[in-house]
């Protein structure tokens, strides 16, 4: 497949785009993923395309019966999702903000994640869940968390976070595909990042990780945005001499453990970073399984960078503080290498 | 009744400070001097300040997103409010907060609020924790056209009217929810509509008149004062500005901006007092140029104040937390 460089939003819009005329069962629903609904002037058609312009230019194409913009009910929509899903649709739903599922969180997580299994196998629920996670916006405590990890805790649900424009892509679509209920966690700090991605049909594997740099010395996991971080890092460590091997697990439910553990037997070394809250987190649980599964591998305690455990600040200042970043994971992995010099 | 001469003139102090306070936020936002989303209430001055007028400093109200009007109107500092919306260490929240969440418990503001319907609820914990004690405390709950097709509104309006809680539920329709205007997001064509469903007492005044407000606010206060439970008074309204700074609003009409900003309620109020002889030229040009001074105060304060050190981030998560 030809590639070009396109950002992070425009392979997501290519993603819907390519899934939507592929099959008519994908409808979307969410707050102004259109913009203007019920309004007849077609200058109003489109007026906002999602908050962040995820979803422009989608509505001309395929028309306000796939494009339901909806009221801020949550629970109503979302739940709507899903009993959609269960009948046959294969539905796309967006939760503006992950830090609002406190409003909706029974539609899925005690319906969708769970009614398959309670009717012995004789459901299904195609549901595709889009959020928005991440710090770094000043937008405060309440529309900057991460909080993917709490959804990997329910049996029933897949999670997938793209870092990249071509996971992005490719991953929305396998999303939308999977016939399993899936959480797709865009971080908004990477809408306008530029990176190559396949032309036409582009699906990644969910639950296959990726080795994104090769190395020798210490293993990172880094998860969303925290991959671009520690490529940071990597470029200042490569400085100093080490060479870090960063994985990119790309879906966190199920959970590539191979691809982790045998880049730790590679490196004798792991460090973990992840901007969510940093209690039963993916840091813990991918530090758990290296303990559990590869502990006499390693040649150092692990590590992981994460930001406090305190809710995302407001001031510019405090939220530098928060979130991590390269200096921090730099940090960390010269604390489990031994000191060449 | 009418409404005493220090009342009009605080109605319109507080009114002409928002607007001002709006209307800086919104330059310094475009200047690029303040981060995050910021939703600025220009427009809706006479719902905020028509309800508070009726209230203590010791009632109580909840807030949204769109909240500086409300702070300003219920007392809160505005120099802790500028500063917050810097993220200095000198505001309201120490800068953790920012514009969509200030707040301040001594004047009972229980804070802007960043989830849209999350007001009801809380409203209805100051209402309860106030009849539980026996005081006659009120409390107002704001929120938007958009937040009432929200589970909790009508949850909390149910939970207020059977346990006849002392609330003033003030629906601003300004008519959208980010691009959604309410000929789409609900098939009633008044929130207060809804009230018939809980058995409480459904309002509209109109938003953009103050007075129109001040005497519906009085009555729903009086009547929750007394204990005679909630009322549901909607005004509508609209916002001068974009949903959130950064909005292209694309989605409705210059003819539609236009035929709200001719009714302005700073104008009308000015144009009705003087008309009727309530207060003076002069009174007026005064309280403008004192709102003029307090919110150059502000500014200075705010610009003089440091951002908070860094560490501050790891306080106030817990009162204790060993
Ligand atoms: C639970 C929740 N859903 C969605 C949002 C995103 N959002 C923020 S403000 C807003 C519109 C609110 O409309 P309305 O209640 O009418 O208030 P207005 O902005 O018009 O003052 C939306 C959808 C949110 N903050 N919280
Ligand atoms: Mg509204």
């Amino acid at each position: 497949m030809p590639e070009r460089e396109i950002t992070y939003r425009e392979a997501i819009n290519e993603a819907f785009v390519q899934e939507m005329q592929r099959d008519p069962n994908v409808i979307l629903l969410g707050e102004d993923i259109a913009g203007a609904p019920g309004r007849d002037d077609p200058d109003m058609l489109d007026a906002w395309g999602g908050v962040f312009g995820m979803t422009k230019g989608l509505v001309g194409k395929f028309g306000s019966q796939r494009m339901l913009d909806t009221p801020i009910s949550e629970s109503a929509f979302i739940g709507a999702a899903v009993g959609a899903a269960a009948s046959g649709m294969r539905p796309v739903v967006e939760l503006m903000f992950v830090g609002f599922c406190g409003v909706c969180l029974d539609q899925i997580v005690n319906q969708g994640a769970k009614l398959r299994y309670m009717f012995g196998g004789r459901a299904k629920v195609p549901v595709t869940v889009r959020t928005t996670i991440g710090a770094g916006l000043g937008a405060a405590a309440q529309h900057s968390d991460c909080l993917y990890s709490i959804f990997t805790h329910y049996p029933g649900l897949k999670c997938v976070l793209p870092a990249t424009p071509a996971d992005a892509k490719g991953l929305l679509a396998a999303a939308i595909r999977d016939d399993d209920p899936v959480i797709y966690f865009e971080n908004k700090v990477l809408y306008e990042t530029k990176g190559p991605v396949p032309e036409g049909e582009h699906v990644v594997e969910i639950g296959k990780a990726n080795i994104v740099r090769q190395g020798t010395d210490v293993t990172v996991v880094a998860l969303s945005r925290m991959v671009n971080v520690a490529l940071e890092a990597a470029d200042i460590l490569n400085k100093e001499g080490i060479s870090i091997e960063i994985v990119d697990p790309r879906t966190i439910s199920p959970l590539d453990e191979q691809t982790i553990l045998d880049s730790v037997r590679k490196t004798e070394r792991l460090v973990v970073v992840d901007e969510d809250h940093p209690r039963c987190s993916m840091a813990t649980d991918i530090i758990a399984l290296v303990a559990t599964k590869a502990f006499e591998y390693l040649d150092a305690p692990a590590r992981m960078v994460t930001p406090p455990h305190t809710p995302v600040p407001f001031s510019p200042v405090l939220e530098k503080f928060y979130v991590p970043d390269a200096q921090r994971i730099v940090k960390a992995v010269m604390a489990v290498v031994p000191q060449k010099r | 009744m009418p409404i005493k001469k220090d009342r009009l003139k605080w109605i319109y102090e507080r009114m002409c400070l928002i607007r001002k306070f709006e209307d800086h936020v919104h330059d310094e936002f475009a200047a690029g001097a303040i981060a995050g989303f910021v939703h600025l209430y220009a427009g809706e001055e006479a719902i905020a300040v028509g309800t508070m007028a009726n209230l203590r400093d010791d009632d109580s109200i909840t807030s949204t997103h769109r909240g500086h009007g409300h702070c300003i109107a219920k007392g809160v500092d505005i120099n802790a409010m500028l500063a917050e919306i810097y993220g200095k260490a000198t505001g309201a929240c120490k800068g953790k907060g920012g514009s969509m969440h200030i707040a301040d418990m001594t004047k009972g503001m229980l804070g802007a609020n960043g989830i849209v319907g999350a007001g009801p609820p809380l409203a209805c914990g100051a209402a309860l924790a106030a009849k539980l004690r026996g005081t006659d405390q009120v409390t107002a709950c704001f929120f938007g056209d958009g937040a009432s097709n929200q589970g909790t509104f009508h949850e909390s309006l149910n939970l207020a009217s059977i346990w006849d809680l002392p609330i003033v539920f003030v629906a601003e329709n300004n008519v959208y929810a980010e691009t959604t205007s309410t000929d789409y997001s609900m098939r009633v064509p008044n929130i207060a509509d809804r009230a018939v469903a809980y058995g409480i007492p459904g309002v509209v005044v109109d938003g953009m008149d103050v007075f129109a407000v001040y005497d519906a606010a009085a009555e729903a206060v009086a009547r929750a004062r007394k204990g005679k439970g909630p009322t549901l008074l909607e005004g509508k309204t609209y916002r001068y500005y974009g949903h959130f700074e950064g909005d292209t609003i694309l989605y409705r009409t210059k003819q539609e901006e236009q035929s709200y900003k001719d009714r302005d309620p700073i104008l009308q109020f000015h144009k009705r007092v003087l008309e009727e002889g309530l207060l003076s030229e002069d009174q007026l040009a005064k309280i403008d140029q004192q709102t003029d001074t307090t919110l150059k105060k502000a500014k200075i304060f705010a610009a003089a104040s440091p951002f908070p050190e860094p560490q501050e981030c790891l306080e106030d998560v817990y009162v204790k937390y060993p």
